[in-house]
């Protein structure tokens, strides 16, 4: 018994040992510019032109600052309401394709094709993706053309001009970019599901969503947790998309001005103060909802 | 500025009429070139070259430049493109090519450092390097660097540049050069910190047929009767739309028209102040759109474009030479430009689109290059005759462009065979930049921005100016309000 | 009973047409942008100022061969390109697997605490700390070096959590006392037992972190300024803010394309771990 519990011991110390790269990279590449975030979020510390303005120890000012002023509710609503248009579809699909997919009776062909081709559109950088999308949307690009000529709208719609369909093009962008993504995950982890349960639930006569909500899904939940969380603290953090898509307005009037846009935007006077005030607020943030989503399925775990 | 805007991912399908993107070489260019080309061999005089300092070079070519005895032995320039490097590559007597970064001058090594300007990185990379000069190793020292107009003030405005009388520039030795071209480069003191080589002064292109039909002619005087000032403009803005034209393409083509003709500078008493002529744009663009005779397209879009074909249905166009020669697709048949159907005059208001300014850093080890290559590329009118002929760029020489304005010779083909220097160099003259600010570029961003949002009908003018008040404070915290 | 069996396949012919329909609805979502990209890179600057055509010209070899004679070193690029995505995606997901597993595996006081707190990392928005890791690696004097941009990935929290909830589907602690029974090293049973075991989730990770590596703009255009350095997003960038005289979009496209296939091909190398049916390693309990 007592050598058992030293040979734990003498194996947990490897657990140390394995953290050590991890640690001694962030420590030495990550923490002293977060360390610095924060110690910045509490002075005076920016630059006119190239006039340094700064240091001045100002307290929570910056602080003061960013929440009387009620804007950073504003943009955290824009940035919560383009998440939800892009994620709710993603997971949707996802969730649909990964059914698909394992379901035995189905007996999809093609699946490798199909599975293949859903993450494509990831491996195209954002800017070049704005490209492409700038092509389609145009006044007088193919979407205006093909909708005129079914006569469903007379004149060409100005998708960038309107609040509605400029959050929805972004929604839609994210889409298109990150479904793939999201798909890939659930399946690598559909591929350490054990192939014989799916195989006896049939031959129980189980239907296709019994398997589905009774089998799949509660085998997935590890990696659905991942999914939620990531996709939650990813669009929080949205920003290349709607950045490169208003080309960094967030306009019609601010109205897809994200967390992150609003913050690079005192990055373009080196404010360091007020972006890491910001910062740290948005940790919050993300913490807050983070805990409450890890909570949830925890609870619905146990 | 162009450049920046090329930058920002809208420029989705631009505009360039060259074919080829090997080098700036002087084949293969748009019809212009090839006229000017055409009319430069037969009236250039033969002469050697005499670069303004051709003192003793030791044991280099008498028409090379000095590099400063026992000066550095690595000169470095930044830039976010290759358009000053080409020059260079074509037109600096004694510049020897090594590989696409480097290059020889005697025995110093040129060596170029390009970042591109997207995401602010060609200024955020200035801004962590020139602080910083004084002290880097002599091979690391920028020497040179370039500007655009619309941000110059910010690196002038410091000790980061230096003044050109100290690197031994006389006024004399730039008197040839336009005013407003020194303007943009002269620091709250009065000292010029920069030069650049080109004056892009520009006019009003409109479309020659549109001309005809609706304004009874296309020649010039009677078009320029019809744009003379904002109120006839308008006015024929509207004849227009009855005939079924618009009369731009979007309302940020005479924004710059506008703004460079303000009464008082962006910034006032660490205040910013919205200029009438200003809130004229906004006025008069306001009504514009509000009458369906212009749209709110970004510049270089693929809607933007459209009125360089006939299709489009667009009169006018606001631009210098380059946007005449490079961009308005001379080389895709069907285009107004193609057909040679562009007339140019000078427009309700002058003012100028482009340029790139150079100026020395402080702390370099090369005080005498700079200064001989900045005076070659800048005043030696050979190279700069050179420069127009063969690269189409509106050089900065008042003797140059006027030579050029007065060759009867010289036809543009698309512009219908008009000769564009004469409204040219005379725009040139009428530019006035000495109302620049510091805060220029994040200004003019933002309040057109902004105002997009009043003109699509997304919020009233009061909200719109609200929200360039707020993306102000943001950019430079130090400016107060109201 | 016939009837309900006959009911039943019905009803699957039913779902499997929807299944098809939906699937092609969205492989054409997927597909079309490639579609639009090649097209424009075939065609000339002039045509593409024109909009959009869905016919392809002919101008992709004088594209490329325009690009080719251009000042921009394609090449170098590729080569620094599949460098650091390469290392970026090898370090990333060995050290991620590895913290992971530390977490996963072992019991230790700091244990808690060290979940929590790379977590709380991922938390974090990178926007503000680039800068000050732009001073940062000014002071090391590692500008203009491919470092910067491959070792932090060594410390990845998104792909460690990725990591951590794959383990706790997949690895069970019964095949780690075993090989320990075995007398394997610690070291050992995690090289030989656990990576293979971890094979689909590394090779997603991998992509993941290649193709993010692969397409990172922000961070490299801060640290590399020299030509020999320079990743394939940086040289479009400058492609496109190109001057008047060489500003060609044709060359953009064409340049997309080219940075585009290399990803392409380590996807597809990497993507028969995650859709071509190998299994997990035969995990059965």
């Amino acid at each position: 018994m007592k050598q058992k519990k030293s040979r734990v011991v003498r194996y947990n110390k490897w657990g140390y040992i394995f953290l050590i790269p991890f640690v001694a990279v962030y420590l030495i590449f990550q923490l002293t510019p977060l360390v610095s975030t924060i110690w910045n979020s509490f002075f005076e510390n920016y630059r006119s032109g190239l006039k340094q303005i700064g240091p001045n120890f100002i307290g929570l000012a910056n602080y003061a600052k960013i929440l009387s002023s009620g804007e950073l509710w504003r943009y955290a609503g824009n940035t919560m309401i383009m998440w939800i248009i892009g994620f709710v579809p993603q997971i949707f699909f996802s969730l649909l394709l990964a059914a698909w997919f394992t379901d035995p009776s189905l007996r999809l062909k093609g699946q490798r094709f199909f599975k293949t081709v859903i993450y494509l559109p990831n491996l195209i950088m954002a800017s070049a993706f704005a490209m492409l999308f700038f092509t389609l949307f145009a006044d007088s690009g193919p979407v205006n053309s093909i909708l005129i000529n079914l006569h469903l709208i007379a004149k060409p719609y100005k998708w960038m001009s309107h609040v509605a369909s400029t959050r929805n093009l972004i929604g839609l962008m994210n889409f298109v970019m990150w479904f793939g993504n999201t798909t890939i995950l659930l399946m690598a982890g559909m591929m350490g599901i054990d192939q014989s349960l799916y195989e006896a639930a049939e031959v129980d006569g189980a239907t296709s969503t019994q398997i589905f909500f009774r089998i799949t899904l509660p085998l997935l939940r590890p990696i659905l947790v991942y999914v939620l969380i990531t996709s939650l603290i990813g669009g929080l953090q949205m920003f290349d998309v709607p950045q490169i898509l208003t080309n960094g307005t967030g306009d019609p009037m601010r109205s897809t001005l994200s967390m992150i846009m609003w913050l690079n935007k005192h990055l373009y006077s080196k404010n360091y103060g007020m972006g890491g005030a910001l910062s740290v607020l948005l940790f919050i943030i993300t913490a807050v909802l983070s805990i409450i989503v890890f909570k949830f399925t925890q609870e619905r775990n146990s | 500025m162009k450049k920046r805007l090329l930058s920002i991912v809208l420029g989705v399908a631009m505009t360039t009429g060259l074919l080829a993107g090997c080098g700036s070489s002087s084949d293969g260019a748009a019809t212009s070139t090839a006229s000017l080309a055409a009319e430069a061999a037969t009236s250039t005089v033969e002469e050697t070259s005499t670069p303004a300092e051709a003192d003793s070079v030791g044991e280099a070519n008498p028409g090379d430049i000095d590099t400063g005895d026992g000066e550095g032995k690595v000169f470095n320039i930044q830039a976010w493109n290759e358009e000053f490097k080409s020059r260079i590559e074509d037109h600096l007597p004694g510049y020897q090519k090594v590989s696409a970064t480097e290059g020889k001058i005697g025995d110093v090594t040129v060596k170029w450092t390009i970042t591109p300007s997207d995401d602010n990185a060609y200024q955020n990379n200035l801004d962590t390097v020139l602080p910083e000069n004084e002290n880097a190793s002599a091979d690391d020292k920028v020497d040179l660097f370039l500007m655009e107009a619309d941000y110059a003030l910010k690196y002038v405005n410091s000790d980061v540049t230096m003044s050109v009388k100290d690197l031994g520039i006389t006024d004399d030795q730039i008197a040839d050069q336009y005013q407003y071209t020194k303007d943009i480069v002269t620091d709250s003191d009065g000292n010029l910190k920069g030069l650049s080589w080109q004056a892009c002064s520009a006019g009003l292109i409109y479309n020659r047929d549109i001309a005809k039909e609706v304004l009874g002619s296309d020649d010039p005087e009677t078009v320029q009767a019809a744009v003379k000032d904002w109120d006839s403009y308008n006015a024929t803005a509207k004849k227009l739309k009855d005939a079924g034209y618009f009369i731009t393409s979007s309302v940020n083509d005479s924004y710059r028209v506008y703004s460079n003709n303000v009464s008082g500078p962006w910034v006032q008493d660490n205040k910013v102040v919205i200029d009438p002529n200003i809130k004229k744009w906004v006025d008069d663009s306001k009504a514009l759109v509000d009458a369906g005779e212009t749209n709110t397209y970004e510049l270089w879009s693929d809607d933007w474009n459209k009125g360089f074909f006939p299709e489009g249905k667009v009169f006018c166009y606001f631009g210098p030479a380059w946007l005449i020669n490079f961009s308005m697709q001379a080389d895709q048949e069907g285009s107004v430009a193609n057909q040679g159907k562009w007339g140019l005059c000078e427009g309700p208001q002058g003012f100028y689109w482009g340029g790139s300014w150079i100026a020395a850093a402080t702390g370099t080890d090369n005080p005498t290059l700079a200064k001989n290559i900045m005076l070659t590329m800048t005043t030696d009118k050979d190279v700069l005759k050179d420069i127009a002929v063969k690269d189409s760029d509106c050089v900065n020489s008042k003797t140059v462009l006027s030579d050029l304005a007065n060759d009867s010779s010289f036809k543009n083909e698309i512009l219908g065979g008009q000769n564009p220097y004469k409204q040219l160099a005379a725009g040139a003259e009428k530019v006035d930049m000495s109302n620049i600010s510091d805060y220029d570029q994040g200004c003019n961003e933002e309040f057109q921005n902004a105002m997009k949002n009043y003109f699509d009908g997304n919020g009233s003018y009061e909200d719109a100016l609200a929200q360039f008040k707020t993306a102000i404070t943001e950019k430079y915290p130090d400016i107060t309000m109201d | 009973m016939d009837e309900v069996k006959k009911r039943k396949t019905a009803s699957v012919h039913v779902r499997r047409a929807v299944a098809y329909a939906v699937l092609v609805f969205l492989t054409l979502l997927c597909l079309i942008w490639f579609y639009i990209l090649i097209i424009n890179a075939t065609r000339s600057h002039s045509e593409l100022s024109k909009g959009f055509t869905p016919i392809p010209s002919t101008h992709l070899i004088q594209n490329w061969v325009n690009l080719l004679h251009g000042t921009l070193p394609v090449f170098r690029g590729l080569a620094n390109s599949l460098i650091v995505a390469g290392s970026n995606a090898v370090l990333c997901t060995y050290f991620s697997t590895m913290t992971a597993y530390a977490i996963h595996a072992y019991n230790f006081k700091l244990k808690k605490f060290m979940f929590t707190f790379i977590l709380a990392v991922m938390m974090i928005p990178t926007q503000v700390t680039a800068l000050g890791f732009i001073q940062l690696m000014t002071k090391m004097k590692l500008m203009d070096n491919l470092l910067p941009l491959i070792l932090p990935s060594i410390a990845a929290p998104v792909t460690f959590f990725y990591m951590k909830q794959y383990m706790e589907s997949v690895l069970p602690m019964s095949l780690i006392e075993a090989a320990r029974m075995d007398g394997a090293g610690e070291f050992r049973t995690f090289n030989i037992i656990v990576v293979p075991l971890m094979k689909p989730a590394i090779a997603v990770q991998a992509i993941f972190t290649f193709v993010g590596s692969w397409n990172n703009y922000f961070t490299p255009a801060l640290i590399l300024h020299k030509d020999r350095v320079k990743t394939l997003p940086i040289l479009i960038a400058q492609l496109r803010a190109a001057d008047w005289l060489k500003f060609d979009m044709g060359q953009v496209y064409v340049m997309i394309l080219f940075s585009i296939l290399p990803v392409v091909i380590v996807y597809l190398f990497l993507s028969k771990y995650i859709v071509g049916g190998v299994t997990a390693g035969g995990v059965k309990e």
